[in-house]
């Protein structure tokens, strides 16, 4: 109420604001009002009253219209609206109801509407019908192509399918119905009586029965969780530890290895920090580990695999790689192992005073030939021989001579050679590092810690021995500039791999070389393999052999060693890589040639003229020759038939038919054809094999006893279907396969829903009973 | 110095028992036992041979009744029990371990249409010419009683056959309309047509029980729902199916016996092509039944022989006949896939060997493996010409032998004028429609 009453009050007051503005507004809002009739007529009303105020009070009276001349009963007219009256215009109600409303949607809704479809025809509906039961059907009849296809494919199928299940007896039971028959049972049974177990009464009180089954539902099924979660774990960390180590990648375990060393690193970081006698501790176990290395030939490449691969070394890349990967891992378990702020400082020192020895001592191998040559050193006890040749004046004469030295060693050796090589690398690697421990006081005066000083002043003691040793053994000089050579021989990747880059072009130059060499003829071809052995024979007498030939041995004596050293001089690497390259490809023409000459006299075409020649004689029908040698005439040794009397006893055999291929001059066509073991054979290829050989593998295969173990015979001669005399075999059950099968009964169904068809069946009923 | 010798060890050579076989220690080195193929092939050659010499399938013949045997019915739960009706209303019920008659009863006027036993084997169904549907105890009546059926149907048209549900108290006749009977009631709790003709036999599915089959004597295979209490589908084939069985191990499988001498294996869901047509028999085939590991069935023809078939080969394994078979109407494989029952025109019961050349009886386990060698090597060797000859070779009798070949020709012929006419007309214009897809004529939905 309060609401509406302030409605009202507002809008007295605006129609008041109206008024006051009216005589200011009023021309402005004309044009906006023009639209709105409610406004006009409240307007029209404003201005009569308005003019009624001016006292005059002339209201105008209401008019009165009257009815219309053309009023009729008949018609009606609507003249002066000037419009056709149309017949719904009268039915409408002079107010529009709210209730005529409402039927004028329903009205138009029905028209809306379009008419209802005739109802399917009887035949069509039940069409519909089958068609969804099919569907349905056909849907449930799938579950059993998975068992189908499954029985179809079985090796074996046991018949009746569903297994009597075994009735658990307790064993109480069993022995109790039982009696000791041979005499080791009765043995057994008076052991067992001697010692009172139970036999024949129950093993078990029933209140121990009780207690053993006393386990509550809850905890079995949390125990049975708990197995079932301790398998999934178990086989889980299975599952990955076998994916683990399934891993073939290199670069995987190399990842791994470097972060466990790196762990290991980190960890003896630590250590020291922490605790630095555990860290002296692990460092004597590495240097054991060291000294376990040493001993051992694990990683020196002797072993099988080291030979073969050093035999491949010559050829293949990767065996090469592999086999200086091993002598790394060698090395860097023997190195030394120092403690670290001290190493630094030494190896700098020990770089510091290597360095400037290495181009001194390079030189002066280059230079003097045959002076202090390490390989001279290496070979002086094994073969005097060699020794002596290369004093020989001529050889030092040679412009090549620093490599001289080198050409002794013979090429079948070369396996060993490389590992011998190998193992004075390390041991002037290891004389080495003696020296730094020689060197080593200058830098040690700065170690702090004191047991560690103590170890190592105890190290250095032992190597210091050591080298008093070597002293004694060989002189300072030539170990020093062993390990010189050996600080070159360890030179970085970087140069060993130099080589590979160098190669293509000096390659390509050999080929051609080659190539020139062919046109020279195949002696110094044939002359290259046998090098080796000529070498000796070249050796003794030196005067004979001309430059070329020698050269040639020295390039391939140059493979060698180029093989042998890790590191080369510069001045070897353009002599030594195309030689390789060289022999290689001679050693390919060589082949090429020895198949050439292989194949030298061959004559394809008249071979197999001569061979399609004696088939037709082959074929040819035989004469038989009847005579009896000493039948009528004198025979024995020496003696032969008369040509007469041979002759007479000749059966000529008849001219066969014409051979197929007498007009085919490149072809043999052999008419021969075993009958007797054809009539064995199989023709044609059997239905379920797609391959001939597939067929005959399995003929191949015997099955028999005789060949096959028990178990085996047993197994392929098993019958594909088994069933037991006497036991009746039901079809196969939704139970059997596991499946559930559907629990309600094929008739609660039809029962339940009173069909049409049995109404129709009823009617038919009506109309026999009429009949 | 240590002395080597020979040292044995007794557990390799001393019997448990005295009645173990004594081990025999073989040398299996391939070299000791050179031509393994040629060795193999002799004795698989020398197996077919002899399975061709044992194979004697015949193993007794029950007479007793006194018209031709119309239908034959196993027993659920014995062996050794089995029931048949005659054509003149008489159905007898034979023992067959000791190949008697145990008992007899004059069941119904005229034929007896079918037979069918109720799944529990206490009591069974016959229907007959006479209109009823009648039900009887599997046990003869006590001393003293008359033979009277348990319960009698009177039903208002002739039924053709019967069927048991296999887990139900309810069975299905058919006749003018397949009727689903519960056995306490006395009308049909629901009957199911589809078209107008009569329909000869009716099949309970045994896997999926609520399917049915049925044909009908205007060509076609008619399958039913019985939960649904509708048809499902409709195959029309070139000639009447004479009946149907349904595979005991494959739930869509059944094979039609057709008046056009074959027989088709049909998975239900496709019934436009059927999965594999058999054909061997030279005459209408009448009756056909799976065995129960349903790898094989037979069927009764009435060119007077029956015939094994693989269910997934076309040609047929074996073929059974006498001089005295008339025209086979009924034949059964029982439940333990070892025999074959056949009843025929000329009132015999005959009992064959499901595997014609099998011993009978407990085998001794060397036999037993000994046979299973030689079944493997006839699978092995079946390729090779001369065993394939002497496994295929069956005597038959000349009127089969000459209509054979007679029908051989037939084929022949219709197949060169179909090449022919392939050959001389248009390319594409006619289409060469295959063996299998040939016999049927519709699939109605």
């Amino acid at each position: 109420m309060s609401s509406s009453r302030a409605a009202e009050s507002l809008l007295a007051l605006n129609q008041q604001e109206e008024l006051e503005d009216l005589p200011r507004e009023y021309p402005l809002s004309t044009s906006e009002d023009e639209g709105d009739s409610d406004g006009e007529r409240k307007h029209q009303k404003l201005l009569e009253a308005i003019s009624s105020l001016d006292g005059k009070n002339r209201r105008k009276l209401a008019e009165r219209s009257e009815a219309s001349l053309k009023v009729s009963e008949f018609n009606v007219s609507s003249e002066g609206s000037g419009e056709k009256l149309v017949l719904s215009d009268l039915l409408e109600p002079v107010k529009t109801s709210s209730s005529l409303a409402a039927v004028k949607k329903q009205l138009n809704r029905v028209k809306s509407k379009k008419t209802v479809e005739l109802p399917l025809h009887r035949e069509e509906i039940e069409r519909i019908h089958r068609e969804v039961a099919f569907n349905k059907t056909s849907q449930v009849l799938s579950k059993w192509d998975p068992v189908v296809q499954k029985n179809r494919q079985a090796e074996q199928l046991v018949f009746p399918l569903s297994k009597q299940q075994s009735v658990f007896a307790p064993i109480e039971h069993v022995v109790s119905g039982w009696k000791a028959r041979t005499p080791l049972e009765q043995e057994i049974f008076n052991l067992l009586h001697k010692n009172k177990q139970p036999v024949t009464d129950p093993l078990l009180t029933p209140m121990e029965k009780a207690s053993l089954k006393a386990m509550s539902l809850e905890e079995v099924k949390m125990r049975r969780a708990e197995l079932q979660r301790a398998r999934a774990l178990q086989s889980y960390y299975e599952a990955r530890a076998r994916r683990e180590k399934k891993i073939k990648s290199k670069k995987y375990h190399k990842l791994l290895k470097k972060g466990k060393a790196k762990q290991a690193l980190k960890e003896f970081e630590k250590l020291r920090k922490v605790n630095p006698a555990a860290a002296l501790e692990e460092l004597e176990k590495l240097e054991k580990a060291r000294m376990m290395e040493r001993m051992s030939l694990k990683h020196q490449n002797s072993g099988k695999w080291a030979k073969s691969k050093a035999i491949m070394a010559k050829y293949d890349l990767e065996a090469r790689q592999a086999m200086q990967e091993q002598l790394a891992r060698n090395k860097e378990l023997m190195q030394k192992i120092q403690v670290a702020s001290e190493s630094a400082e030494e190896e700098g020192v020990a770089e510091e005073e290597g360095e400037p020895f290495v181009p001194d001592v390079v030189n002066e191998v280059q230079v003097k030939a045959s002076g202090p040559n390490p390989w001279m050193f290496r070979n002086h006890s094994s073969d005097t021989k060699e020794a002596e040749v290369q004093g020989d004046p001529e050889e030092l004469a040679e412009p090549a001579a620093q490599e001289a030295p080198e050409s002794e060693e013979e090429g079948p050796v070369v396996a060993e050679e490389i590992l011998l090589k190998e193992f004075e690398e390390r041991r002037s690697l290891r004389q080495k590092s003696g020296l730094k421990q020689i060197a080593k006081p200058v830098g040690s005066q700065e170690t702090k810690d004191p047991s560690s000083q103590g170890v190592l002043s105890e190290l250095r003691a032992l190597s210091q021995k050591l080298n008093r040793e070597n002293h004694q053994s060989r002189k300072q000089e030539l170990s020093s500039k062993r390990t010189v050579l050996a600080v070159q021989r360890e030179e970085p990747a970087g140069e060993e791999e130099e080589p590979l880059l160098l190669q293509r072009p000096e390659r390509a130059r050999t080929l051609d070389e080659l190539e020139e060499l062919g046109k020279e003829g195949c002696f110094q071809n044939k002359e290259l393999p046998r090098a080796a052995v000529e070498g000796q024979q070249w050796e003794r007498n030196p005067s004979n052999h001309l430059g070329v030939p020698k050269e040639k041995k020295r390039k391939e004596q140059m493979i060698d060693l180029q093989n042998l050293l890790t590191t080369k001089s510069p001045s070897m690497k353009s002599l030594a890589v195309p030689t390789t390259e060289e022999l290689e490809d001679e050693e390919e023409r060589d082949q090429r040639q020895m198949i050439k000459e292989a194949f030298a006299g061959d004559d394809v075409i008249r071979d197999f003229l001569k061979e399609k020649r004696e088939a037709v004689e082959a074929s040819k029908p035989k004469d038989v020759d009847l005579t009896l040698p000493g039948w009528g005439e004198w025979g024995g040794v020496g003696l032969k038939p008369s040509a007469k009397k041979r002759r007479r006893f000749l059966i000529k055999a008849p001219e066969g038919p014409p051979r197929k291929d007498e007009n085919l001059p490149n072809v043999i066509l052999s008419e021969k054809r075993n009958i007797h073991a054809a009539a064995h054979q199989v023709r044609m290829l059997p239905y379920p094999f797609t391959h001939h050989q597939q067929f005959e593998r399995t003929i191949q295969t015997p099955i028999g006893s005789t060949w096959n173990t028990q178990r085996a015979f047993q197994k392929l001669t098993m019958p594909k279907v088994v069933t037991k005399p006497g036991h009746i075999i039901k079809p196969i059950k939704a139970e059997d396969v596991g499946y559930r099968s559907s629990s309600r009964s094929d008739l609660s169904v039809v029962q339940r829903n009173p069909k049409r068809l049995s109404i129709r069946h009823k009617k038919q009923l009506k109309k026999n009973s009429v009949d | 110095m240590k002395v080597k010798m020979l040292s044995r060890n007794p557990d390799s050579y001393v019997r448990e028992t005295k009645l173990d076989l004594q081990r025999v220690p073989r040398n299996y080195d391939p070299t000791l036992h050179p031509f393994e193929v040629p060795r193999e092939y002799v004795r698989a050659l020398n197996a077919t041979k002899l399975e061709r010499v044992f194979a004697k399938p015949f193993l007794a013949s029950l007479d007793g009744h006194r018209d031709g045997v119309s239908c034959l019915a196993k027993h659920p739960k014995s062996l050794a029990t089995v029931l048949s009706g005659a054509c003149d209303g008489e159905v007898r019920i034979w023992n067959l371990t000791k190949r008697k008659c145990i008992h007899m009863i004059q069941a119904h006027e005229g034929f007896v249409r079918g037979i069918c036993t109720r799944f529990c084997g206490t009591s069974f169904f016959t229907v007959g010419d006479d209109k009823t549907v009648k039900q009887w105890k599997m046990d003869g009546p006590s001393f003293g009683e008359e033979e009277e059926p348990l319960h009698t149907i009177l039903g208002k048209t002739v039924y053709t056959g019967i069927d048991h549900h296999w887990k139900e108290a309810v069975f299905a006749t058919c006749g003018q309309q397949v009727d689903i009977w519960d056995e306490q009631r006395s009308s049909p709790i629901c009957s199911m047509t589809w078209g107008f003709d009569s329909i000869s036999s009716v099949k309970f599915n045994p896997i999926e029980t609520f399917l049915l089959g049925s044909c009908a004597s205007d060509r076609n295979i008619v399958l039913y729902d019985m939960r649904q209490a509708t048809p499902l589908k409709k195959v029309i084939l070139d000639m009447r199916t004479n009946t149907i069985c349904w595979n005991p191990m494959e739930a869509f499988i059944f094979t039609a016996a057709n008046e056009d001498y074959n027989l088709y294996t049909f998975d239900m869901r496709a019934l436009d092509t059927p999965v594999m047509v058999h054909m061997d028999h030279v005459s209408a085939v009448l009756d056909v039944d799976y065995s129960p590991t349903g790898k094989d069935f037979v069927s009764a023809s009435f060119d007077k022989s029956i015939r094994i078939f693989p269910v997934d080969k076309s040609r047929s394994r074996e073929v059974y006949h006498t001089k005295r078979m008339q025209h086979v109407i009924c034949v059964k494989w029982t439940s333990d896939s070892k025999y074959i029952m056949c009843g025929s025109d000329e009132m015999n019961i005959r009992l064959w060997k499901a595997n014609a050349s099998e011993k009978l009886g407990v085998l001794t386990s060397r036999e037993k493996a000994a046979t299973d060698y030689n079944q493997r090597l006839k699978e092995k060797f079946q390729h090779h010409p001369h065993i394939k000859r002497i496994s295929r070779h069956r005597h038959l009798p000349k009127s089969i032998y000459s209509q054979i070949q007679e029908q051989r020709v037939m084929k022949e012929a219709r197949r060169r004028k179909e090449l022919n006419r392939i050959k001389h007309s248009k390319p594409g214009s006619v289409q060469r429609v295959s063996e299998k897809k040939k016999r049927v004529v519709a699939v109605v939905k």
